[in-house]
């Protein structure tokens, strides 16, 4: 089962500091990250390239999924 | 509030016109100037914001060291401040008189006295201060001033959004944080007095628009066009290696996205130091754009008063499509 980060609600630097502990305990596969507005898509992002894992956006609504892999 | 906001809404106010109005909101300023006699105005701002620091004591100092700033960079003395203070009822009394007693200490250093000011009860603490400083009309610095051939002056390191992200993260150091809240901090009295001393026509203050957002503004308000030299821009201890991590404060999409096609950036310069300039300062530098005969002038200056981070950080060239281009 992919793991999911559900950041929808929180501000910056949370959305970050969750997908941080969520990818560091995994060395490859796939992540998803769930965010609810524009700042957080754009760090979750530059903290996912900067780990090495590539990142895939897609908007829900209000909402987008990021998708992590690696 | 974001600048696009902002701009929209203080563009549909009434407003009375009056020839000693010498700066007001035309050109995105740091304060407004009216001119009481021929030679003296007054300098009118107001600044507070919720704690970017733990400290009630630093808290107080940077809040009325970036709202003394004002002042500064509109080429004035600061003469008079009020407290304007939100406390919770919960807050002890010993916070917030270590919070005024930050803010008091700044406004002695500045040279000005405080006249009493007003609180207000709310759930967010914040503090700040309303400032009523003096300038000589001619001696007015403004946005509007910088002329192509001029080169700019930057007087502080960038970075304090994106340190104050990492710290609230767990993620910055002590030696990042602390050199973050001394900048934030220091008053721009110091580096107001170098560029008074080399009759500099055109200044502003950095704050949270950020640089890129602040030196739009001046590029607009002058009709020129600006060149930023990104390497030679100074920064605060580990800010890139932050960035790079997306610790990044939500206010610095906001200013990209206000200025928009507006800033252009040669291709090879770094995703880092792009969010780096759309940081959103607190109490930060004086931006200053100087004839290029005086540059060595006003370095020299700058370090012998301690002002030692000051760098040249591009220049200002005819208007052209775009407002900054970063190289």
């Amino acid at each position: 089962l992919d793991k999911t980060v559900d950041a929808r609600g929180l501000l910056c630097p949370e959305p970050v500091l969750l997908t941080k502990k969520a990818i560091e305990k995994q060395l490859s596969g796939t992540v998803n990250v769930l965010v609810d507005n524009n700042a957080a898509k754009e760090n979750v992002t530059r903290l996912a390239n900067n780990m090495g894992w590539n990142v895939n956006v897609t908007s829900q609504e209000n909402d987008y999924l990021l998708i992590l892999s690696k | 509030m974001g600048p696009e906001v902002l701009s929209q809404i203080l563009g549909e106010l009434p407003k009375k016109i009056d020839k000693n109005l010498l700066v007001g909101t035309e050109n995105s300023d740091d304060a407004a100037v009216y001119r009481l006699s021929p030679d003296l105005a007054i300098i009118v701002t107001v600044d507070f914001f919720t704690p970017v620091v733990d400290d009630p004591y630093l808290f107080g100092q940077i809040a009325a060291a970036n709202a003394l700033s004002d002042v500064y960079a509109m080429g004035g003395r600061p003469l008079i401040a009020l407290n304007v203070a939100c406390f919770p009822n919960c807050l002890s009394v010993e916070v917030i008189s270590e919070i005024l007693r930050g803010g008091a200490e700044k406004v002695l250093e500045a040279g000005a006295l405080t006249g009493g000011g007003h609180t207000v009860q709310d759930d967010e603490p914040k503090y700040g201060l309303a400032v009523v400083g003096l300038v000589h009309p001619d001696d007015i610095l403004t946005n509007a001033a910088a002329k192509p051939g001029d080169i700019l002056v930057l007087t502080k390191p960038l970075g304090t959004g994106i340190i104050n992200t990492a710290f609230k993260g767990g993620l910055a150091g002590e030696m990042a944080y602390q050199a973050a809240v001394e900048q934030m901090a220091t008053l721009n009295r110091d580096a107001a007095g170098c560029v008074k001393e080399v009759e500099v026509k055109a200044c502003t203050d950095i704050t949270g628009f950020g640089f890129l957002g602040h030196a739009a503004e001046m590029a607009k308000a002058s009709k020129v066009s600006l060149l930023i030299d990104s390497q030679a821009v100074p920064l605060l201890p580990e800010v890139l290696d932050f960035a790079s991590m997306g610790l990044i404060p939500a206010g610095a999409y906001d200013n990209r996205r206000f200025l928009n096609d507006q800033v252009v950036f040669r291709e090879d310069v770094g995703q880092e130091i792009r969010d780096v300039l759309y940081d959103p300062q607190t109490s930060g530098g004086l931006l200053i754009a100087v004839d290029q005969t005086k540059v060595e002038e006003i370095l020299k200056k700058m370090h012998q008063n301690d002002v030692r981070e000051t760098a040249v950080v591009g220049k200002v060239i005819p208007s052209e499509k775009y407002l900054i281009k970063v190289l």
